[in-house]
């Protein structure tokens, strides 16, 4: 060894006994680091999920919804049908960071939030222990906004085609305050009267908002459709869709969506969400031939709209089950929703008369009923272990774990939604109609919405 | 000369054009519409919502020709576009004032 080298080994060695004497830490501090590591880690994949999720359940409004319910109308009417989704991005964002999360979501009593977010207020990067603590409280947020936009947009297929655009976004402004923030606060909210996981009164199962979306919304649209009459001509003229195309694009996407609406209602990436993704696709393929079958029994030919209104009634009816259900119960769930919504939106509809648009009643509405109940037949702790006993035991769920009277909890539940969504729709209506005026005169609607409410046209092809 | 006007079946306008190419027939304008004669129409189901379609796509054939060539074309046109089933169309003929060529003025026949 010569002596520059020699020299050089003495300062590593010193260098390393001192760095050594520096750093090594204690087991306590190793554990520390490595929790801090493991939950960062946790953190890290939630939110990636959540975030994704969030995008997802917008994409189910824009372009999901507005293509779905734009190619089901008239030519003249494609652009307004779009716009009664796409305005509510905006709309309801809006609502939702003034006082929207605030009332669904803030601590208050049974039925509604309360001010604690108002503008917010606290709703950052720390996570909320009660709705999602492994993802920042702004995440969790921005996911439920999304439901509360879509929500509103459901219902825009019961006045498509009449409606007057100022009373639209007045009504959306009003049925979001009076039955969307309280029903979700009932049914998701710290100390809802519905609330199953946080100190509801009445357990409802409702993993993705079979009530709080599609009752509500189903139900306020059958409301709608009948305060509103029927449109000019209907059913003598023609009105048949002018772009199923358009239609069978946006359903896609709506099924695309929806595992961000089901699965991201775990609020984590953990199994359960995996979980609710296979129940979520598994309800839509066994609806779409449902109602496939029923139609093609019943009208002698199999339809491409048949199909996708399937597929779109079974997401329905396997949101609320979508987190507690295994997956064959997700396909039966799916293919009785395909064949019920099917006759609900034919049969029913012409028995009753009612001009139910594009049957957001008859898919929403009854879907999500139905979804509702059976919930209560088939949810299971072997899916889902969230609700415990004093002593750590998994409680049982719905009736197949040996809890029938969780069918009767549903049925609370169901009748409530429908309850809130009647009486406030009406008043809001009443409201509207005093203020504004909630209908198109018949001059708008024969020229079509998209001319008379927005001054432009979804066809120009020779321009 | 004369106009003809033949509506026909839409998947027959090619052979109709090939035909008429091939005796000559330069001219000639072409129409999308729709209407119905003894032909019956369709049902569509729309969600349970039956519709009666009637007016069904066809394809308007519009050429004036001299008055020589009447028969020769308006027969070309009928075996070209004839199926024997109902629907297969008909065809009109009128007789025709003047003919201008917008380019250069030309007029009557030599302006076809």
């Amino acid at each position: 060894m010569n002596r520059f080298s020699r020299i050089s080994f003495l300062l590593t060695a010193v260098c390393a006994v001192q760095c050594m004497a520096q750093t090594v830490p204690t087991t306590d501090q190793r554990l520390n680091a490595l929790e801090a590591a493991a939950k960062s880690a946790q953190m890290a994949g939630d939110n990636a999920w959540m975030l994704t999720s969030s995008a997802l359940v917008l994409l189910m409004t824009g372009p999901g919804l507005a293509l779905f319910y734009g190619g089901l109308v008239r030519a003249k009417n494609v652009l307004s049908t779009m716009m009664h989704s796409f305005v509510l991005m905006g709309v309801v964002t809006v609502l939702w960071a003034i006082y929207g999360y605030s009332f669904a979501f803030g601590t208050g009593n049974s039925f509604i939030g309360g001010f604690q977010y108002l503008l917010l207020n606290g709703v950052g990067g720390a996570p909320n222990p009660d709705y999602g603590p492994t993802v920042p409280h702004q995440t969790y947020m921005i996911f439920q906004l999304m439901f509360a936009i879509i929500t509103p947009a459901l219902i825009s297929g019961a006045f498509a085609e009449r409606i007057k655009f100022s009373a639209m976004l007045l009504f959306t402004c009003l049925w979001s305050t009076i039955v969307y923030f309280p029903m979700a606060h009932m049914v998701w909210g710290k100390g809802g009267l519905l609330n199953a996981f946080l100190g509801g009164k009445i357990p409802c199962l409702d993993f993705a908002g079979g009530t709080v979306v599609h009752i509500t919304s189903g139900v306020s649209a059958l409301v709608c459709a009948l305060y509103l009459g029927k449109r000019v001509g209907f059913p003598k003229e023609p009105m048949k869709p002018h772009n199923l195309v358009l239609s069978l694009t946006g359903a896609c996407l709506l099924w695309v969506g929806w595992f961000g609406f089901n699965a991201g209602s775990a609020v984590n990436a953990s199994a359960l969400a995996s979980s609710a993704f296979v129940a979520t696709h598994f309800g839509a393929a066994a609806a779409a031939l449902g109602w496939l079958f029923a139609e093609w029994v019943r009208h002698g030919k199999p339809s491409l709209l048949g199909g996708v209104s399937g597929a779109v009634a079974g997401l329905v009816a396997i949101t609320p089950a979508s987190g507690f259900v295994k997956p064959f119960p997700a396909l039966l769930i799916g293919f009785l929703a395909g064949v019920v919504c099917f006759y609900m939106a034919t049969t029913v509809k012409s028995k009753f008369g009612y001009d139910d648009t594009l049957d957001a009643f008859g898919v929403h509405g009854a879907g999500g009923t139905l979804g509702a109940i059976l919930t209560g037949v088939f949810a299971t702790n072997a899916v889902n272990d969230g609700l415990k006993d004093a002593a750590g035991k998994a409680l049982p769920l719905g009736l197949v774990d040996g809890n029938p009277g969780q069918i009767l909890n549903q049925a609370v539940a169901v009748a409530i939604s429908w309850g809130l969504a009647i009486v406030g729709t009406l008043i809001i209506l009443k409201v509207v109609d005093v203020l504004v005026g909630v209908r198109a005169t018949t001059e708008q609607e024969i020229v079509g919405l998209d001319l008379s409410m927005h001054g432009e046209e979804g066809y120009n092809l020779e321009a | 000369m004369k106009k003809i006007e033949a509506i026909i079946q839409p998947h027959k306008l090619d052979e109709v054009k090939e035909a008429l190419k091939s005796i000559g027939v330069d001219g000639l304008t072409i129409t999308e519409v729709r209407g119905h004669g003894r032909q019956k129409g369709h049902k569509e189901v729309y969600r349970g919502m039956e519709y009666e379609v009637d007016l069904l796509p066809k394809i308007k054939i519009e050429t004036v020709i001299p008055d020589a060539r009447l028969d020769e074309i308006s027969r070309t046109i009928s075996a070209a576009a004839r199926t024997g089933k109902i629907g297969d169309g008909k065809i009109f003929i009128y007789d025709v004032l003047e003919a201008i060529r917008i380019r250069n003025d030309d007029t009557g026949e030599a302006a076809l």
